[in-house]
Order: C-alpha cells, then structure tokens, then sequence
C-alpha cells in the first residue's frame, strides 16, 4: 500500500446493498432466513459515508484526488454503486458473487476490501464506511479492515475535519454517554454515525451522469481472498411477540395501571 | 436464559475422553472513575454460562487499575484477574490497546472465549483485536450455549433492528471465540464478599508513535441514574418542541419516578437531548421495568431499543402511532395535558 502523492487523497468508501430501513421484515416458515423479495436500499450509514466523501470534496477541492465506491454482492448491488456515483463519487468496484451465495462476514469483506485497497495504485488514505449494515447489525467491518491494514480508527464519527497537508483528521464520535474527540494520522478508517449528515438525493442530471462513470468488475477469486462463512446459520427465527395494544382513557387509568404494577412515585 | 446441555447422552460415551479442559473465557471488565461498569458485570455472567473458568481483565492507567483490580477480585464466578497499567491504557484507544490483547491471545494461549459489553469502547476494539488474529467475532448475543464435546458455542443475536433472532454457531475450528454481550441479556453478576480471586499483573505491550491521540472526552453530566442500567425510563420524542419543552416536560415526570431520561432519533436530531439519550438500533438498547414512551411514534428503529421492556405506557396524540401496538398501556392525549396531570397525581 502506498499513500498518495503529497497532499492529495484517494478516498474509498466501501456501501452494501440491504433491505430497505422502512420494510416490515418478515421471518421465513422455513426459518432459514427473511424474506428478501423486498424493497433495497443503500445501507443508510453507507449512504452518509458517501455523502461525507462528497461533502469532503467540496470543502478541500483539488486536494481530494478521487473518491471510489466498492460493493461486495450480486449483479443487483451494481445499482447501489450507480446511486453513490450519482451522489458524486468517481468511480465503483463490484466485486461481484452470485445471487445464491451465502452473505459474506465482516472479516472475509475486511479481506476483500484489504486486497481492492492494496490494488489501488495511488493508494488510498481514507476509508470512509457506515459504522454498520441495518441487516445483520454487526457493526464490525470498519474495525476489522483498520485491524488488518494495521490503520488508524474513528468509529461512530459525528463530525470529521481532514487536514490533508498534515495527514491528520480530527474526528468527534458519539460513544455511550457523551462525545469523544480523536486526532488520528493518515491512513485511517472512519465508521460513520447517524448525525455526521443529511445525505442529499442524486438529482437526475447526476443519475444520467453517473451512468457514464466506469465500474470495475472483480472477483473474490482474482482478489484471492475466499468469502466462504466461518460461523454456521443454525437458524433464523421471530423475536418473541410483544402483546400490545392496551389502552386507558385518561391519567387515572393510568396511574392505576402502574400501581398494580408496582410503579409508584419515588417521593409519595 | 439457556442451560447448557447434558454431556453424558448415549452417543458420548464412545467419544474419546476430551483432552482438552473445558471453557476459559477472558472478560475484560471496563470501569469508569474507578467503578466497573454494569455492562461487564453482564459480560461476566454470559462467560459463566460457558460452563469453565473464567478471567477478569483490567487495562487502565496506573491510577485507575488498582482500585478497579480489587473490587474485581470480590466478583462472584472469577477465577483470577489480570491486570496491565499504563498512561497510553487511560482512553481505551484501540490502536493501543489492541497489541496487549493480541499479546494474551497468541498461538499457545490458554483462553478459548473472549467476552466483553457490547459499549461503544469494547465493540471498537474487539473485532479490530480478532481480525489481527484472523479471527470472527459475534456481536450483541442475547444468549449462548458451549457444547464441551464438539467445542462449539451457539449463540443468538438480533437481526434486522430485532425483527429477526439469528441463532449462530462458532464450530472449534474457530480457536477463540471473541464476542460482545446485549447486557439487557444477562443479570449484572454480583459482589460475593467472600470470594477471593488472585491477581496477576501483565506487562503493557507499549506502542511507540500510536497513529490516534484522543484528545478530549464530554460527557453529559446527570445526577440520574445510567440510561443503559436504569429501572425506569421516561422519553421524549419529536413532539417535544424544543430543547427546553423536553427538559421541562420530561424532568418533572423522571424525578417523579426516579427514572432516567431518553430520547427518540427524532428528538436527538432536532437538538432536544444529547445523542447518549439516544435510544433504538443504533443507539442505547434498554429493557427497564417501565419504559414511558412520550410524543414518541414508534418507528421500528426504535422499538429495536426499547421493545424487550417489562411495561410499556405510551403516551401520544395520534391514535394510530405504531407504538400503541406494543404499549401495554397506551393513553391518546396530548401530552402537553397528560404529563403534568400524571406528574400531580404521581406526587400525591
């Protein structure tokens, strides 16, 4: 891995094709999975990932030298790389597996996402990705990549300001109870957090646009990294069903609701 | 809570005697201003469940680790706890200490699991220390169970914002076993006064020029009980207005109650509450006692955080909110009205 030339960044932002966030999820009979057959969406923290590449590009300008999207999926996930193009990257990778293989792990996409980075002739410096995907919520990936590169972190990012000239980035992230602030050096992983942006809607001149911007085609075998599971899928199955719906009509109900609970005022 | 499966069934008794011991899972026990957090306790108890030894492990700066190490030692369930000082150990910084792990973890090491809370501090740092050892990692179990003969462990987790429970199994070819623990999942383990672990010291593995310097930390001060460990919680959501109408209209009601405060992403976003309030898939996952959910819709997201609760009581305008459908006590009203009438009655 090389950095780039003096000054000038190479931003990767790896995105995953999921559910929709919106789509009632529904537990197969089976019990091998959910119900795919669903609306997809861009992973909503990808999608804030790749808008904070964008956002990065119009503050510091020349001195961000391209922004490359890469996806691990089927055919299908090729639409997910075209609406990050129409958002303003430059370029997409699809590492591209068939529709019957089974969900690649955080580690085997670190690996994946090791060897596109290793590949990449100008290097990359930056790594921006969601913090996690809202399918499996595993929330590792980010971690796992920073660990194997031997990279410097910043997980859950809610703020980011890149100083290119001295290949440092200041990063504040939501941890339990309050703010943190980081000073990290280039290379670095950023997961990104619900409140680092907004992510804009592609406009159509965008979206015609991006369908002129190239997308590179690979495989797991030509980046010979294998992304065969390591944990076994026992099974898939409903949470237990909470039953709800129980109404009161006014403040006395309710009260009366809680005592027989046992709730009462801690200052009666 | 899953009880671990019977060994000696038929077919057992023509395996070869198992050579290896049993479970030994290494729990780091993360603490705060001296305290060890509530959320290691619950990783302690799921380490028990593998049915072996288990070894507390305490990183810090030299100024924190020696009071932490004692109260450790009073842990029921805690074979021996291992302790390593150091100034680069103070912000819990990944980088940093992620080579001391690595270190406890090499080739010959004797500990098969790894456990921790799934804390913001913890789930940076374990997946980054297992991919360094080309290891998986599971994250945010709800429950588990080792099999001694076949050396796996089995575990479930919540998928897709807890609409779907993901039943996964780590088989021995997986040589550690790294996980982070839902500590709503799992009872904080207690005290035993008489209880006497040993404890050794380990040499920090220090890192010279480390690429990450935390530079400051905020946390939001409150003198209410820990939104992650509280009995009762009342919160807000986008209804509220504005930052004042939330405190105002939430503060009465959660000092009535002794509860502490949450907050809807909704409310977050618009600045009412700060984002450690935040409750739901991407944020703070709780299960109260009683969880009071105010001008709060009820999107999926954050019925993920909230919907494993004993009682729900919702409080909102719209009839049709989804949060109704899980409430246990629903009351359409205009909160406005509602809250301080309760905050009244509460009191007398």
């Amino acid at each position: 891995m090389r950095p780039s030339a003096v000054r000038l960044l190479n931003i990767l932002v790896p995105v995953k094709r999921t559910v929709d966030y919106a789509v009632k999820i529904r537990v197969n009979p089976d019990q091998k999975g959910v119900d795919l057959n669903v609306k997809h969406s861009m992973n909503p923290f990808d999608e804030i990932a790749v808008e904070e590449a964008v956002r990065l590009r119009e503050k510091l300008k020349d001195e961000v030298k391209s922004i490359k999207v890469v996806t691990i999926g089927p055919p299908k996930a090729a639409e997910t790389l075209r609406t990050a193009l129409a958002m303003g990257a430059d370029a997409g990778i699809h590492i591209e597996v068939p529709d019957s293989a089974p969900a690649p792990e955080p580690l085997g996409v670190a690996k994946a996402l090791r060897a596109v980075i290793q590949r990449e002739k100008d290097g990359v410096d930056l790594v921006i990705m969601g913090k996690q995907a809202i399918d499996d919520d595993a929330g590792q990936t980010g971690q796992m990549l920073a660990g194997l590169m031997d990279w410097a972190q910043a997980t859950f990012a809610s703020k980011v300001v890149v100083d290119p000239k001295a290949k440092e980035v200041q990063v504040t992230r939501e941890i339990d109870g309050g703010l943190e602030e980081l000073k990290c050096r280039l290379p670095l992983v950023v997961t990104t957090d619900l409140r680092l942006n907004e992510p804009r809607y592609a406009s159509l001149p965008n979206i015609m646009k991006a369908k002129k911007k190239p997308i590179q085609k690979l495989t797991p075998a030509e980046l010979e990294v294998d992304l065969a599971p390591i944990l076994e899928k026992v099974k898939v199955s409903e949470p237990p069903k909470r039953v709800g719906g129980g109404k009161v009509e006014n403040v006395d109900q309710l009260i009366a609701k809680l005592k027989e609970a046992g709730i009462t005022s801690v200052k009666s | 809570m899953l009880r671990l499966r019977p060994i000696l069934t038929p077919g057992s008794l023509h395996r070869r005697f198992a050579t290896v011991a049993g479970p030994h899972a290494l729990v780091l026990l993360e603490h705060r201003a001296g305290v060890i957090e509530s959320g290691s306790l619950s990783a302690l108890t799921a380490a028990q469940q593998l049915g072996g030894q288990v070894t507390g492990l305490v990183v810090g700066a030299p100024d924190q680790v020696k009071g932490v190490v004692e109260k450790a030692k009073k842990l029921k369930g805690l074979t021996n706890v291992l302790h390593s000082s150091s100034e680069q150990y103070a912000h819990s910084i990944p980088e940093v200490v992620s080579p001391l792990l690595e270190k406890l973890l090499s080739d010959n090491t004797p500990y098969t699991h790894v456990v921790s809370a799934h804390s913001s501090s913890a789930k940076s740092l374990l997946p980054r220390v297992a991919a360094r050892l080309d290891l998986p990692a599971v994250s945010d179990i709800t429950s588990l169970e080792h099999d001694s003969t076949s050396n796996a462990t089995t575990f479930t987790r919540p998928i897709y914002a807890g609409n779907a429970i993901a039943t996964v199994r780590a088989p021995e070819s997986v040589r550690v076993k790294v996980f982070t623990v839902r500590s709503t999942a799992f009872k904080a383990s207690a005290e035993d006064e008489s209880a006497q672990a040993e404890e050794k010291a380990i040499d920090p593995v220090e890192v010279s020029n480390p690429p990450t310097q935390h530079v400051r930390t905020d946390l939001t001060k409150s003198d209410r009980p820990d939104l992650g460990s509280a009995s009762r919680v009342v919160s807000g959501g986008r209804a509220l207005k504005n930052a004042e109408t939330f405190k105002a209209t939430l503060e009465p009601l959660a000092d009535a109650l002794g509860a502490a405060i949450g907050a809807s992403r909704a409310a977050v976003d618009a600045g009412y509450a700060d984002n450690s309030l935040q409750v739901g898939q991407t944020g703070k996952v709780v299960a109260p006692e009683l969880y009071m959910a105010i001008g709060i819709s009820g999107a999926i997201q954050h019925l993920a955080g909230m919907k494993d609760s004993k009682m729900i009581v919702a409080i909102n305008k719209d009839p049709e909110a989804p949060i109704f459908q899980v409430a246990d006590v629903g009351l359409v009203a205009d909160l406005y009205e509602a809250v301080p009438e309760l905050v009244e009655k509460l009191k007398q």
